[in-house]
């Protein structure tokens, strides 16, 4: 019964998985993907990511979130290969470096997809300032790949909780902020060693109080809503020219790096992560979305998605929420601890995230706190479908829920042991396996990065 | 007489005219934080006060009782530190009143004078068992930020608990930035205000010193001084470099009589044992584990542990107006210092020190008598939680403050109400629904 129970799940949320759809950005030659013979934008930053070596691992006897909603008692989980391979009541041991489980819980690896580590790194200083290219409104062809410092110590401290997967955006001071990219938590010597392949570019955007400031106070258009609305409009409306430019074009045009990136976005290839609190701005950038003919993936913070969750869940869009932030300016004014079960229990995609090198620390205990709020008011949200907030439901909104997201035979193995049931305040991850290989533990010091800016600081990175 | 009358006010604790009801809270597991958990134990609560702790279920009569059976109770959450009550939108300038870059003063601004009793962030922070919090102001023209405040967070409330407590220095790079560039700077800025506090104290004319400089001590700001020099207020410094710590502990020895508490002292494990030596308490989030900037490279979420192992009496409290950080989540944090300790290697608390650490340590940091315990005379702020009140599955149930039942409504609460999942299209736009 369970089985098939998880069947018909899987089946849905592949389903709802083909939002990504992009093309990998696996090293391949440039080839011509957009008519008129440019070259392909995608491939001018190709992953070097290559996963570490791991053991043939099971673990028995564990409580398992496993990331789709699903929770399987006294279960097992093996992983070998970079892959998991079985996930049940009990498994093939043959051949593996077996855990005891006991009392402890296995997840997938937790998926923060909104993060500014690499891009606004620590120590927070003005010249680690990269996440704003903040001399235009639209700077859609920025990278944040390109800003990524992949020495920033807060990977390590995301790491040690649990964090396999992140996305890192551009920040919200721009309508079109430039695009966003998904890394896989490794420490590598540069940004495309951790750059996770297959995944799709992301292009973020933002509405409300943080363009119109920057950009009203220099007196420059937006100042206001409306204007946000205007130039995110004429924005599209030049992408379209562009794009039906280069449908017809013949022989080599001249390359426009902004366009490159929202012809992406209109071909699909590229998904639109789109900051917006109120409810009320959601609506006009969904009306402004079906108008130009692209697909919002997540508003992220929409810290009003419960007032027009039956909106976000018609319309396929996941909320990427925090779990209380609220009243730090006037466009969260309105934020209540009830936003990601709200969403969630009106048929919504629900996602925890952080925006905060902090908050991606305890990402479990973010959506532990929310859900018990959504209970307090009789709402029945079990555990494990709660985890789906960290888990599969990113993953979909990132267009790699193929790869990560849950425990499924054939997934990528990104794999949390916690200590105890993670929605307690009192767990920690006790190991974290990323595409199989051991990369953290709390029991061997030898399996704890620190990053060279920590090297020979004191403490060497909190634990060393 | 200024002086004098100034001090009488800080020594008034407001008393507000509540119905005042008899309450016995029966058959939860009592935390008194004097000793062992009483399990099935009574609170009595009588005139805004505790009257009685004790095991069993027995009511006396006259008293209401209020069944917390399989429930916790616990004296109320004291935050350590906050903002609590002077910025409704930290974001927006007018709404925010933790600062003044432009004031002719520093030392000398009392931020009880900015507190909003209709606040948001009160009845917010009240339904998650936050009763009380220290609030203190933020530095705008120099180190010196001001006199900060108790507040109780009692509905109705309109006064401070105690106004003008303390006051607020930044030292470290905050301090240096503030007062022309460097830490130097920032030290003979804040000595010598406090000289000039001394000659005030001493009844000498003021400026006796050349000030030609413009050293910005007003006479108000070395008035405001001379209470930190003859122990009426604490004297907090925010500094978190270990070597900032050191500095800033030679000055209880230069200034008798000076009660120093850090804040913040995110490098503090560095030194520990000499913070100990010197009896100075902390005051800090605990949570902070990165190298956010170069004071504190060696941030560590062990610092909490490390400090009290030394011997050293710890607060948690939110020092920054932050998002990320709210008072109404100090449970968790002290939740996560038990976390900590499990972990090998690492330092935390044991689940009675941290639940101390946002109780009694800060009552007793700030001299507040009654306040974080629960035993015979102590002040009426109680809390039943659903379970552990440092687990994130817990709910504060119900809230008493000087022992009048609280409401747990807030903005928040009446928005959720308004929005809650299921409801159809009704007759009526949500603005209609209260």
């Amino acid at each position: 019964m369970r089985a098939a129970g998880l069947g018909l799940l899987a089946l849905l949320l592949a389903g709802c998985a083909t939002t990504g759809g992009g093309k990998t950005a696996a090293p391949q030659p440039a080839a011509p993907a957009l008519q008129g013979g440019s070259p392909d934008a995608e491939s001018a930053v190709a992953s070097t990511y290559r996963p570490w070596p791991g053991a043939p691992t099971v673990i028995v006897n564990v409580t398992i979130y496993d990331g789709k909603g699903g929770r399987i008692e006294n279960g097992a989980v093996r992983f070998e290969a970079g892959k998991v391979t079985a996930v049940g009541q009990s498994v093939d041991t043959g051949g593996a470096t077996e855990i005891d489980g006991r009392g402890k819980w296995v997840t997938p690896g937790i998926i923060d997809i909104h993060s500014h580590l690499g891009n606004y790194p620590s120590p927070g200083v003005p010249a680690h300032s990269d996440g704003n290219e903040a001399t235009s409104p639209a700077r859609p062809e920025v990278w944040s790949i390109h800003s990524v410092w992949p020495q920033d110590p807060g990977f390590s401290r995301a790491l040690a909780g649990g964090v396999t997967v992140l996305h890192v955006l551009p920040g919200s001071a721009n309508l079109f902020g430039g695009r966003g990219s998904t890394l896989k938590n490794v420490y590598g010597r540069t940004a495309q060693d951790m750059l996770m392949p297959g995944a799709p570019w992301s292009l973020k955007m933002a509405c409300g109080e943080n363009p119109k400031r920057v950009y009203g106070s220099r007196n420059q258009m937006p100042q206001t809503r409306m204007g946000n609305v205007a130039v995110m409009r004429q924005t599209w409306a030049n992408a379209r020219d562009y794009q039906a430019r280069m449908k017809t074009a013949k022989g080599p045009q001249k390359r426009d790096l902004q366009m490159e990136t929202l012809a992406g976005v209109l071909d699909g290839k590229i998904l639109v992560q789109n900051h917006c609190y109120r409810a009320d701005e959601m609506a006009n950038i969904i009306q402004l979305s079906k108008e130009f003919g692209y697909k919002v993936s997540a508003f992220h913070h929409a810290v009003e998605a419960y007032k027009i969750a039956d909106l976000l869940k018609a319309e396929g869009i996941c909320g990427a929420l925090w779990a209380d932030w609220w009243g730090f300016k006037l466009e969260s004014y309105d934020g209540i601890e009830e936003n990601l079960p709200f969403l969630h229990a009106a048929g919504g995609c629900a996602i925890t995230h952080s925006d905060d090198a902090d908050g991606i620390q305890r990402l479990n205990q973010e959506t532990a706190k929310a859900l018990a709020d959504g209970r307090k008011w009789g709402l029945q949200i079990k555990d494990e479908e709660a985890w789906t907030w960290i888990a599969i439901n990113p993953a979909k909104a990132l267009g790699i829920a193929d790869k990560v997201g849950s425990l499924e035979p054939g997934k990528q193995a990104d794999v949390v042991l916690w200590n105890g049931n993670p929605l307690s305040v009192y767990s920690r991850p006790q190991k974290v396996w990323i595409d199989g290989a051991l990369l953290y533990d709390t029991d061997d010091p030898r399996r704890r990065p620190v990053s060279d800016f920590e090297l020979g600081q004191p403490g060497e990175g909190d634990r060393k | 007489m200024r002086k004098l009358l100034l001090l009488s006010a800080a020594l008034l604790v407001s008393t507000g005219a509540f119905a005042q009801d008899r309450i016995a809270i029966t058959g939860g597991r009592v935390i008194t934080n004097t000793g062992a958990p009483i399990e099935g134990g009574t609170v009595l609560l009588n005139d805004g006060v505790v009257v009685g702790v004790q095991a069993g279920t027995s009511v006396p009569a006259g008293y209401r009782q209020v069944d917390a059976t399989d429930k916790w109770v616990t004296p109320g959450v004291i935050a350590g530190i906050s903002q609590t009550g002077t910025a409704e939108v930290a974001g927006d300038d007018s709404a925010n009143d933790q600062s003044a870059r432009n004031a002719a003063g520093s030392a000398a601004l009392m931020l009880d004078v900015a507190l909003n009793p209709n606040e948001t962030s009160i009845p917010v922070s009240r339904q998650e068992g936050v009763t009380a919090a220290i609030v203190g102001p933020s530095p705008g023209r120099t180190l010196f930020a001001g006199q900060g405040f108790v507040l109780s967070l009692a509905d109705g409330q309109t006064v401070p608990l105690r106004p003008r407590a303390f006051q607020y220095v930044s030292y470290g790079e905050r301090g240096a930035a503030l007062a022309g560039g460097s830490r130097p700077s920032a030290w003979n800025e804040l000595t010598n205000a406090l000289e000039e506090a001394k000659r005030v104290q001493n009844g000498l004319a003021f400026p006796m010193r050349d000030q030609h400089m413009d050293l910005r001590v007003t006479r108000d700001d070395a008035e405001a001084l001379t209470l930190v020099l003859r122990s009426a207020q604490p004297l907090l410094v925010r500094v978190d470099r270990a070597s900032d710590i050191r500095q800033v502990l030679k000055l209880p020895t230069m200034y008798p009589g000076l009660r120093l508490v850090l804040v913040s002292a995110n490098e503090g494990w560095m030194v520990a044992n000499e913070i100990a030596r010197a009896g100075v308490p902390v005051i800090t989030l605990g949570m902070q584990n990165r190298p956010d900037n170069f004071e504190y490279l060696g941030a560590t979420m062990s610092n909490v542990g490390q400090l009290v192992a030394a011997g050293v009496k710890v607060a948690l409290g939110t020092p920054d107006l932050d998002v990320s950080f709210q008072p109404r989540n100090l449970p968790h944090y002290a939740g996560n210092m038990v976390a900590q300790a499990r972990l090998p290697g690492a330092s935390g608390l044991t689940w009675d020190q941290a639940f101390a650490s946002i109780t009694r340590a800060p009552a007793e940091i700030f001299g507040l008598s009654g306040y974080g315990v629960l035993r015979q005379g102590a002040q009426g702020d109680v809390v039943i939680w659903s379970g552990d009140p440092l687990e994130l599955s817990t709910q504060a149930e119900q809230v008493f403050i000087r022992g009048v039942p609280q409401t747990l409504e807030s903005r928040q609460t009446k928005l959720a109400r308004r929005y809650l999942p299921g409801r159809g299209r009704s007759d009526l736009p949500e603005a209609y629904r209260r």
